[in-house]
């Protein structure tokens, strides 16, 4: 929700996007702790978006989204994917390549 | 009132549009439930669950959704274009859905609890903006393949299937065969309602495809195994028990184009309806027995459907004008239809499909297949006689009069195998040879048997020449016995 901070020149903009169908258990954890590891790694960087399939459930089709909740990477490219609570915050870091892969 | 009550107990059903299989279901799938179609790689799973999409689009106004997780919208779009169907065409006019649904497990990282109301909410908007009442599921199994929980997986489809009927569509879900089990993934066990099975193997190297319903929940059904072929028309199934022996029969004669032949059969000619064969050994004039057959045919304005399994249309055509039957105009007239196929091409069973698809196509009054004894290179004596009688009820049912060559190698004419064993299926048997005399070849010509009519005993000499057949009976040579 901010722009990238001039002092590190090698920060990059996050564009995240998160899937969810309603305010379900699953959901709610997902965006929480979202927003706990963005603000631990990439605090200033990042923009969240979320969007609910429940309300508009033409744009699953655009992402090819089947699984809820979805977090998908659109920036920096690659796109990736991450289904599920996000509980498993190692697997996370892994799936937006802040760890690497084994 | 009480029809009603009768028919309720039956589960109501919703017709699929496919050639053969509502007549195997009595009456089509069952109506608000889900289908579970399986088969290997290749055995028409995607064509039956696309076919009965568009199908109910186009022939039921029931629009449906098809969801792809195999091949894209554009894939599908080319694959389906040949058989006649135009998907872009439906999906304007709000007839359908086209979904590809695109999952890579190698770009998804799991991290958590989740499930799969995304895939829910995404087929649930497609069913609800065009109004479908049907939908396709191809494959749902390659979904293992890319979501790596198996546990929450299954507590979805299970979640699916309630949650279709919940949504009152008749869906078709199609998967892959596995090892013991009907499909790769157990699917037959969440769908407990209606499972067809898609055979496809070789026998004697010939690709055959088989279909059979493993269940069919609160209907009667055919259990048996049906050939099944699939050609330009898209998919066919044969069940073929609905025939019996009780047609109705004609006292009608008709010409065999042979007026000193028509003259044997005391002046007429075949029966209308019957089945006849022409049997001999090569070069004793059996295509030329069915050119005049087929000429006469045409000449009534009737249509004449020949099936060519040795020559080329081309080739029949110029080697019949030789002998003064000119073919050409019938086939411009669309008189006469030639459809020839290497008895190779694909077994007995698929032969069998493709005349019945033909004969209801073209609709002829007469049949005649050039020579039944090439089909010995697919099958042996006994699935040839078993195929040839569901010809036979199949063409005197529809009234067709059809006529069968059959060639018998060289030596002692009449105690081949073959000619014995489907000749107890013909009502007149010509037997055709040669005999040296004085020099020359001559051929000869006789009638074994006619059912049901007075017919000559004689064995008489027949000429080809470029003015037609001439026979030369006893009679007529006067004094000469050529024999």
């Amino acid at each position: 929700m901010t722009t990238p901070t001039e002092e590190n020149p090698e920060t990059e903009r996050w564009e995240l996007r998160l899937y969810v169908a309603g305010q379900t258990v699953n959901s709610v954890k997902a965006l929480d702790n979202l927003k706990k590891l963005c603000e631990k790694h990439m605090a200033g960087q990042y923009h969240i978006e979320v969007i609910d399939l429940i309300l508009n459930p033409k744009l699953a089709r655009g992402d090819q989204i089947i699984a809820v909740p979805t977090l998908v990477r659109k920036l920096p490219v690659p796109v990736r994917k991450i289904i599920g609570d996000l509980s498993n915050t190692e697997r996370v870091l892994v799936g937006l390549d802040l760890r690497p892969r084994r | 009132m009480e029809s009603q009550n009768e028919r309720n107990r039956e589960i109501a059903k919703c017709p699929s549009g496919i050639g053969g299989l509502d007549e195997m279901t009595c009456g089509g799938l069952p109506r608000g439930r889900s289908t579970l179609v399986c088969g290997s790689a290749g055995s028409g799973k995607t064509l039956l669950a696309m076919e009965f999409i568009v199908r109910g689009a186009r022939d039921f106004n029931e629009p449906g959704v098809f969801m792809a997780f195999e091949e894209t919208e554009d894939d599908l779009t080319k694959n389906f274009s040949s058989l006649g169907f135009d998907l872009p065409d439906l999906v304007r006019r709000d007839k359908m859905v086209l979904d590809y649904v695109y999952i890579e497990r190698s770009e998804i990282e799991e991290a958590g609890d989740y499930d799969l109301e995304g895939l829910f909410i995404r087929l649930g908007s497609a069913i609800d903006t065009i109004g479908a009442k049907r939908v396709a599921i191809d494959s749902l199994e390659a979904i293992f393949a890319s979501l790596p929980n198996e546990a929450i997986l299954r507590a979805e489809l299970r979640r699916l299937f309630r949650w279709l009927k919940e949504k009152g569509v008749t869906a078709v879900i199609t998967g892959e065969q596995g090892e013991k089990t009907l499909s790769r993934h157990g699917l037959e066990e969440y769908v407990s309602d209606c499972v067809i099975f898609l055979d496809h193997r070789l026998i004697n190297q010939m690709a055959t495809r088989r279909l059979r319903i493993v269940k069919y929940r609160g209907s009667s059904h055919r259990t048996n195994e049906y050939p099944t072929l699939i050609d330009e028309g898209g998919l066919s199934v044969l069940p073929i028990s609905s025939l019996g022996l009780d047609y109705g029969v004609s006292k009608e004669r008709i010409s065999t184009g042979i007026n000193q032949l028509d003259a044997m059969f005391g002046g007429l000619g075949y029966y209308r309806g019957s089945s006849v064969l022409v049997s001999g050994t090569a070069g004793t004039g059996k295509s030329s027995i069915a050119a005049a057959f087929s000429d006469a045919a045409c000449r009534r304005g009737e249509r004449c459907l020949y099936l060519a399994f040795e020559e080329s249309p081309g080739q029949i055509i110029r080697n019949m004008a030789s002998i003064g039957f000119d073919l050409d105009p019938w086939v411009s007239n669309k008189l006469l239809f030639f459809h020839a196929a290497r008895p190779t091409v694909f077994g007995l069973e698929q032969h069998l499909v493709m005349i019945h698809n033909l004969t209801d196509k073209i609709r002829p009054a007469v049949v005649v297949m050039d020579p039944v004894t090439n089909l010995t290179s697919i099958g042996d004596t006994a699935e040839i006689t078993s195929m040839l009688t569901r010809v036979i009820d199949y063409l005197k049912m529809q009234g067709i009069t059809a006529l069968f060559t059959s060639l018998t190698p060289g030596g002692s004419p009449t105690d081949e195998q073959t000619d014995v064993a489907i000749s107890s299926l013909m009502d007149t048997w010509l037997l055709l040879r040669n005999a040296e005399s004085c020099g020359s070849r001559k051929r000869l010509l006789q009638i074994l048997k006619s059912r049901g009519m007075a017919h000559s005993s004689q064995v008489c000499e027949f000429e080809l020449g470029d003015r037609g057949i001439s026979l030369i009976t006893a009679k007529n040579t006067g004094k000469r016995n050529f024999l």
